[in-house]
């Protein structure tokens, strides 16, 4: 998610993935794809041949989100021995491009005093970074605007609290899905992160590679997380719970999904942050006691809508009972007619698509990461946890409460350790009520 | 064919180096939390930042000696096997695997964050405390050695020579405990925990003792990676390298005293194998640069570790030397 405090930096030209034209991305990630399987199956055919190694450089972005881009600020490229290499200006989106000589550490600096009024340097104002060869180094920068204060009528704690409340509700959709499996099945889904990642960059890869726009890009992303957690049903789970496979076995098979999903996209997609395009403006508006960017009200509205459907699909329709009622008692269910099959299909589908969308809201606020479904499972993992393993309420109540844990978190604790005070709050709860708010005593074991 | 040969002198070297050295610790300590009780400890690598940071920060921050170090990197692995036990160790074992994963990662990001670099040296790490150790090398450390095609530095061969008799002892200690009236307790456990309560013994504390065992000796293998580095850096332990060392254990054979050991020595060749050859693949231009980039292989081994860790369990749980009767993947 988006602090109230500026980000600087990571960010790679959208406009690259357009270059390349959608048809071509794709072909190139279906060759990637053959290459990685090529290699796992330890094929190495070695011809000797020439490298051809591109131009290195450095690039960054200077912007904070009550400022936008900042224009016009003096960077310095200089060798770790001091020799200047070259100094570029930020250009009006705040990006910065210096070519470099080839391979090696580099320090960038970048001029403090020509930052505009309220935007401060937080940390020192040159990086050290090393370049690969024939890479584009990102640098980033860290910048505050102050929006992070109390000032200008703001109650800090209540800005944290909306905050809190977006990411929780964030959590919330991504983490009903987590809980409904791990109900229907016992499976403690791993690899559900990798859903929330792949939710995020399929929205991604239609919106700034086909070019269409974030909302119905969000729903195709929806329809294709849906397929993929089909996908991980009929292709993966079904099969091994007909042969038996033990739970834990399965445990650590998802361990492994996740692995193999994780590290195959940062293949590639590579380790770059990238942000939607066509959001409009990422200003800040002002509600009194707090500020909010249009995104993030969309993203609480859109949270709140379709988890309210999710609650009256479950408490109102057939397939939603069926739902609660083979998480309750899977043989009882299965007595009763119930396909269990079938249901277990759906609520695949539907943890699949919820946490795409998940994806989408985390990645219109964080922008889009390899591993930001990761980092966002050990958060979802403490809200289900909270609210108690197996419940979709449960998971829905303790996301939302471990998102404002998270952010209220900030005033006492640095930002950048905040997902530890999250994860604290996992193990102190396995202390007090290791069977969460709403979970029975009887499921922990 | 002389690229070939390179790679293979590489994939030997860091089979036979600390790198298998490192894997093969964890997954002995996994071995007994896994293998003999049970346990699904998910953040092992957790453990062994503890050790290696105990080792780095006693040493370069406070000015201790360096054997102080080590003994204060075991007593943080101490703490945190029991920090994490106390709560989870009664629950099912899903609980303490999310516990101990969550712990391992937020260990990280708090070891890397901008509040913890005054003492971890943050995203920088630590480095030059090794030296009291490597002065100990009977041979001169400053010269390097051909050894099976490749080049090993004194100081290397010196940290892989202590750490496989270290593995040696390790090996040792487990194939005693185990025979032991104690190792049989902890296998009834694996098997049937309702069974040994209902005979009387105490499973949560034989289960405590398993997990503060089994992350000490991570907390030795930490030490022994950061010590033969040279640098403490908390993005070294990621958590994907508690995995790699699971892949480790069950590829060798988990419940074996050596399938630590024969899962490490293989899994390490053939990951740093599939590593150089691409790299080799990549320089000559086989592969062309736009489809994957030298910076891209280091991720292939987790592919690889992911890929392996799902076809062993679903199709050989019980590894190369394993007895599938003993191997009870089964959820309790």
């Amino acid at each position: 998610m988006r602090h109230p405090s500026a980000r600087a930096g990571r960010t790679r030209d959208a406009r690259g993935a357009i270059r390349s034209g959608p048809g071509t991305a794709a072909s190139r990630v279906l060759l990637r794809l053959l290459l990685v399987l090529v290699a796992a199956c330890g094929l190495a055919v070695l011809v000797p041949g020439t490298a051809g190694a591109e131009g290195e450089q450095v690039v960054g972005t200077l912007q904070t989100s009550r400022s936008g881009p900042i224009e016009g600020i003096e960077v310095t490229v200089a060798t770790v021995d001091g020799d200047e290499v070259d100094t570029a200006e930020t250009d009006d989106d705040g990006r910065f491009e210096v070519d470099l000589p080839g391979p090696g550490q580099y320090t960038v600096t970048i001029d403090a005093d020509s930052l505009p009024d309220g935007v401060v340097i937080t940390g020192e104002d040159s990086r050290t970074v090393t370049v690969d060869a024939g890479r584009r180094q990102p640098v980033q920068f860290g910048l505050n605007d102050g929006s992070q204060g109390a000032g200008g009528g703001n109650v800090e704690a209540v800005q944290l609290l909306v905050d809190g409340l977006r990411f929780g509700l964030l959590i919330a959709m991504c983490a009903v899905g987590l809980s409904l499996i791990f109900g229907t099945t016992g499976l403690t889904n791993f690899a559900h992160g990798e859903l929330v990642t792949i939710g995020a960059l399929f929205a991604w890869w239609v919106n700034t590679g086909l070019g269409v726009p974030i909302i119905p890009a969000a729903i195709i992303a929806m329809i294709g997380g849906a397929a993929f957690g089909a996908l991980n049903e009929l292709g993966l789970w079904r099969p091994l719970r007909r042969r038996g496979t033990g739970l834990v076995a399965a445990l650590v098979v998802s361990i492994g999904l996740s692995l193999l999903l994780r590290y195959l996209i940062q293949i590639v997609y590579g380790g770059f942050s990238n942000p939607y395009t066509g959001l409009g403006t990422s200003r800040a508006v002002d509600y009194g006691l707090f500020r909010l960017t249009n995104q993030s009200l969309i993203s609480i509205v859109i949270s709140i809508v379709v988890l309210l459907l999710v609650a009256l699909m479950l408490q109102r329709t057939k397939i939603g009972k069926a739902m609660r009622a083979v998480a309750d008692n899977r043989d009882l269910a299965a007595s009763s007619g119930i396909n269990v099959n079938r249901v277990i299909l759906v609520v695949w589908m539907m943890g699949g698509a919820l946490a795409a969308l998940g994806g989408v809201l985390l990645g219109l606020s964080d922008q889009v990461r390899w591993d930001m479904g990761f980092q966002l499972l050990l958060l979802m993992f403490a809200g289900v946890t909270l609210g108690g393993l197996g419940t979709a309420y449960g998971a829905l109540v303790g996301s939302v409460i471990v998102g404002v844990f998270v952010q209220m978190s900030t005033l006492v604790i640095p930002s950048d350790v905040k997902y530890v005070g999250g994860l604290v709050l996992l193990i102190v709860i396995l202390v007090i009520r290791p069977q969460g708010i709403l979970g029975s005593r009887a499921r922990i074991g | 064919m002389g690229d070939l040969l390179n790679a293979l002198a590489v994939a030997g070297k860091s089979a036979l180096g600390f790198q298998a050295v490192f894997f093969a610790l964890l997954a002995i300590g996994l071995n007994v939390h896994f293998g003999y009780t049970g346990l699904l400890n998910f953040g092992q690598i957790g453990f062994a930042m503890l050790g290696g940071f105990g080792i780095a920060i006693s040493v370069t921050q406070w000015g201790l000696n360096f054997w102080v170090g080590v003994v204060v990197g075991l007593a943080a692995a101490v703490f945190l096997a029991l920090l994490l036990g106390l709560p989870t160790l009664r629950l099912r074992a899903d609980y303490l695997a999310i516990a101990t994963i969550a712990a391992a990662e937020g260990l990280r990001l708090l070891f890397r964050s901008v509040s913890a670099s005054p003492v971890t040296g943050g995203t920088r790490g630590l480095a030059g405390f090794n030296g009291a150790f490597i002065s100990l090398a009977p041979w001169d450390t400053s010269r390097r050695y051909p050894i099976l095609g490749t080049r090993w530095s004194g100081g290397e061969l010196w940290v892989a020579l202590v750490g496989w008799v270290l593995v040696a002892l390790l090996c040792l200690l487990v194939w005693l405990l185990m025979r032991s009236p104690w190792g049989r307790v902890l296998k009834a456990i694996r098997e049937d925990e309702d069974a040994v309560r209902a005979l009387g013994k105490n499973v949560y504390l034989y289960k405590m003792q398993s997990l503060v065992l089994g992350g000490v000796m991570g907390a030795l293998g930490g030490m022994v990676y950061v010590v033969a580095t040279g640098a403490a850096n908390p993005d070294q332990f990621q958590n994907a390298n508690t995995f790699l060392a699971y892949t480790v254990l069950i590829l060798g054979g988990s419940a074996r005293v050596l399938g630590p050991v024969v899962g490490a020595v293989i899994l390490l060749f053939v990951i740093q194998f599939a590593d150089t050859g691409l790299r080799a693949l990549i320089g000559n231009g086989v592969i062309p640069e736009g489809l994957l980039s030298a910076t891209d292989v280091a991720q292939i081994r987790f592919v690889l570790v992911g890929l392996g860790l799902m076809l062993l369990l679903v199709f050989r749980p019980q590894g190369i030397f394993g007895d599938r009767r003993e191997v009870m993947l089964d959820a309790r």
